[in-house]
């Protein structure tokens, strides 16, 4: 079981805690590729999937995740603007306190939303994406994914390529991967980098080609295509061309070096097709493993309290 | 006002720079043209015995008595009760043993949101005025960013009416630069200052355009008027909530860069150098900023500048990984290095004067997400204990509570009571261009007498302001005032505000 209440930072949870998480997974991994895949572990238990900006994939694999384990998953879907709204989050929080639920998993427009519910609320909380800040059950899976191709996380080296400054992905990965004592570095354009990464402790460079024979993970960012500020570089062609994974450059890397992306990927931009469907690319394990990590996470989140 | 008076003052105005005096008392009432506080009420004289007098301006610092009559003060001198009673019945003083206390020149913060009209549910003219006296100050400059703008003389009006109806302390009108604070069109600046504005911001944001910086620097200087800059390049800023660098890598939130504030400063002491207007920079927070301040004054130009105590004794470090929206100012808090050398430039003359920003929201705002909720933190109750605790210190008193980066290590002691009575009561006057006060016979009686020792324990049932979005909550400190006179009148007395 885990000290925290709550995941909302990565940094809720110890090194120790994060391993406990990536073994838990691994046993309900195995459950996953059973005909029967359901355990009664939660029954009884409400898991309240409070998602407050569009999101299919993640929902979906903790919608999954809480019902593997018989917990009663609710969908809360809405508008993250309280101005839009008219109720705040707080109230929200309350609301769903009422109704008496076990665990929320909240994504959220903005950073320290989650924050808002674990004050308003007696139930834990599970960061499922808040603004530019974290993506906690992100980075556990893409720990596993690593950990099980890769066969250990401690020294590895993770290029993280892209979009870091508006990357929650990239904000829990950075943390988790110096917890595990892996070496991250951020590779982007300037205009993509975030002010002061050595505030998260991580190194940061502008090329990826110099980097790249050293690395045993390349981890591409999705590039968002709908920026309101207007794109912080020329042309998509020009991103492709500079920071974008292809076979060309696959052919650099290190044999045993993977490919991960957390989806959903822009093929012929971040990445092209062709590296995307080699076997070097870990996309759907990253996707597979999703389910399991979640599941733990909830599993040792709620499963000590009975 | 009448059109002649109003002619008159606009005349003296524009002809010394210098703003208007402090019209004589009319005995047992207070009448001024540029500030009002409630009247009617016979004043009684007063006998404040055995302070320590400070006023830096005519060279005092001395414990002796003050008698004060008829709204002024009558005499200043060791033992003075004696002669008081010598007056009669009629007039036998109110005696404020003050033995151990600090008697200064009425405090002022230039730099108010009072609110009104507008989100009277936040603060008014009632409540900000009491907030004001309870934090030691004598008078307080509303900034013009209300609901609608301050931007007609009848709207500066409007507030010093209010002010003269329900105020405590002095109200001074700041007038909004242009139409709506929208940076579009110059505000009626004579018909504001005709009707009681002191100066002209369009506080809230930035003017934009160099272009109509320079109109209304240009058009505000025939009225010797200060125009203050809130500086911030909302091209750099973006959405920006928290300093750009670590905490908004670590928060995940967009970053304002202190660049914003620089880029504006520097461009808007250029423009004053260009049009011979007076400037006046608002919450700098930036070791650039006071940089340029302080270039700017050696080679002469008219610039001064104020800083906040929240920029003064909290930095980013303070935001933790809470996301407390008490934290969310504009312009926000900066490094531990930026503080440093605010600290430093208020030490060496740099700034010319604290202000409090007093930003006061409701709190189902403040209890939005923090890229939602509003900017501010109330200032007004606790800037006087803040600089008291951090920067003069005393040899009883704590430190700042646990608020993490609140605390100055090692910084108690590097202010003494002359230079913050310089900061905090002549400083802001001679910004504005008020008339001073001193602590001298025959002066106005605006006083503040502040106990260093009071403890003060920050927490929401200490203020009067109709908000409690402080930033220093849960902290306790020490050094409070405990009386102070408007005109002779108490709006604050035993540390308990006065009157309605």
């Amino acid at each position: 079981m885990l000290a925290t209440k709550h995941i909302i930072s990565i940094e809720d949870l110890t090194p120790a805690e994060i391993e406990l998480v990536l073994d838990t997974a691994e046993s309900f991994k195995e459950v996953n590729e059973r005909r029967i895949k359901k355990l009664p572990t939660l029954r009884g238990r409400t898991i309240v999937n409070l998602f407050l900006e569009p999101s299919t994939r993640t929902r979906t694999s903790f919608e999954i995740a809480a019902k593997r384990l018989s917990a009663d998953a609710v969908n809360f879907s809405g508008d993250a603007s309280a101005t839009v709204k008219g109720e705040s989050l707080a109230d929200t929080a309350e609301t769903l306190s009422a109704m008496v639920c076990d665990l929320v998993v909240v994504r959220h427009r903005y950073a320290g939303a989650p924050q808002i519910l674990a004050r308003h609320m007696d139930a834990h909380v599970i960061n499922g994406g808040d603004g530019m800040h974290e993506h906690p059950t992100q980075a556990l899976l893409d720990l596993f994914t690593m950990r099980e191709r890769l066969g250990r996380l401690h020294g590895l080296r993770v290029g993280i390529v892209g979009d870091v400054c508006h990357s929650r992905v990239a904000g829990s990965l950075v943390r988790g991967l110096i917890a595990v004592g892996a070496h991250p570095v951020l590779i982007a354009p300037p205009t993509l980098l975030p002010a002061r990464a050595d505030a998260l402790g991580v190194k940061a460079v502008t090329s990826l080609d110099d980097v790249l024979p050293e690395l045993d993970v390349v981890y591409l960012l999705r590039v968002q295509m709908e920026r309101a500020e207007g794109m912080p570089f020329p042309s998509l062609r020009e991103y492709a061309r500079l920071f974008g994974m292809n076979e060309a450059r696959l052919a650099r890397m290190r044999p045993d070096a993977i490919i991960m992306h957390p989806g959903p990927m822009n093929r012929g931009v971040e990445i092209s097709a062709g590296v995307a469907d080699s076997d070097r690319s870990l996309v759907l394990d990253q996707v597979n493993a999703g389910v399991a990590v979640r599941m733990a996470a909830m599993y040792l989140l709620l499963g000590g309290e009975d | 006002m009448g059109e002649e008076a109003a002619r008159e003052k606009m005349a003296r105005a524009q002809g010394s720079g210098k703003a208007v005096s402090v019209a004589p008392g009319i005995p047992g009432t207070l009448m001024t043209p540029m500030t009002s506080v409630a009247s009617g009420i016979p004043v009684a004289p007063v006998l404040l015995r055995g302070a320590r007098l400070v006023d830096p301006a005519v060279g005092r610092d001395e414990v002796a008595d003050i008698l004060i009559e008829g709204g002024r003060i009558a005499n200043i001198g060791p033992d003075l009760g004696s002669a008081a009673d010598a007056h009669g019945q009629d007039g036998a003083p109110i005696v404020v043993e003050c033995a151990g206390k600090i008697a200064a020149p009425g405090l002022v913060d230039i730099h108010v949101h009072l609110r009104e009209p507008g989100r009277e549910d936040k603060e008014t003219v009632a409540t900000g005025t009491r907030a004001a006296a309870h934090g030691g100050f004598t008078g307080i400059a509303a900034m013009p960013n209300t609901s609608p703008v301050c931007d007609t003389g009848s709207k500066a009006r409007f507030l010093r009416e209010r002010a003269a109806a329900e105020g405590l302390v002095r109200v001074y009108p700041i007038g909004a630069c242009t139409v709506g604070s929208k940076g579009e069109a110059l505000a009626e600046m004579g018909d504001m200052l005709a009707e009681g504005a002191v100066a002209f911001s369009d506080d809230g944001h930035g003017v934009q355009s160099a272009g109509m910086t320079r109109l209304v620097m240009d058009y505000a200087k025939q009225f010797g008027a200060t125009v203050i800059s809130h500086c911030e390049d909302e091209g750099l800023v973006g959405r920006g909530v928290v300093n750009e660098g670590s905490a908004s890598t670590r928060l995940g939130l967009p970053g304002w860069p202190a660049a914003a504030e620089e880029i504006h400063a520097a461009r808007d002491i250029r423009l004053a150098e260009l049009t011979g207007c007076r400037l006046h920079l608002a919450h700098l927070s930036t070791a650039g900023s006071v940089g340029l301040v302080r270039a700017a004054k050696k080679r002469g130009i008219s610039v001064t500048c104020e800083v906040t105590p929240h920029h003064l004794f909290l930095d980013e470090g303070a935001l933790g990984d809470a996301y407390d929206t008490n934290l969310k100012m504009n312009p926000p808090l900066r490094t531990a290095a930026d503080r440093e050398a605010l600290v430093a430039a208020l030490l060496d003359g740099t700034v010319d004067c604290i202000a409090s920003d007093h930003a006061p929201h409701a709190p189902h705002e403040k209890a939005l997400e923090f890229e939602l909720a509003p900017f501010g933190t109330t200032g007004l109750e606790t800037a006087l204990p803040l600089m008291v605790t951090n920067l003069i210190g005393s040899s009883s008193c704590g430190t700042a509570g646990s608020l993490g980066g609140s605390n100055l290590p090692g910084s108690a002691g590097r202010l003494d009571w002359g230079t913050l009575v310089q900061l905090m009561a002549h400083g802001p006057r001679k910004v504005l261009g008020l008339s001073p006060v001193h602590l001298e016979k025959g002066a106005v009686a605006d006083i503040t007498v502040i106990d260093p020792e009071a403890e003060v324990p920050v927490v929401p049932e200490f203020f009067e302001s109709r908000s409690a979005n402080s930033a220093f909550l849960g902290t306790t400190l020490s050094g409070k005032a405990t009386e102070v006179l408007v005109g002779g009148r108490f709006a604050l007395r035993n540390g308990k505000v006065v009157g309605t």
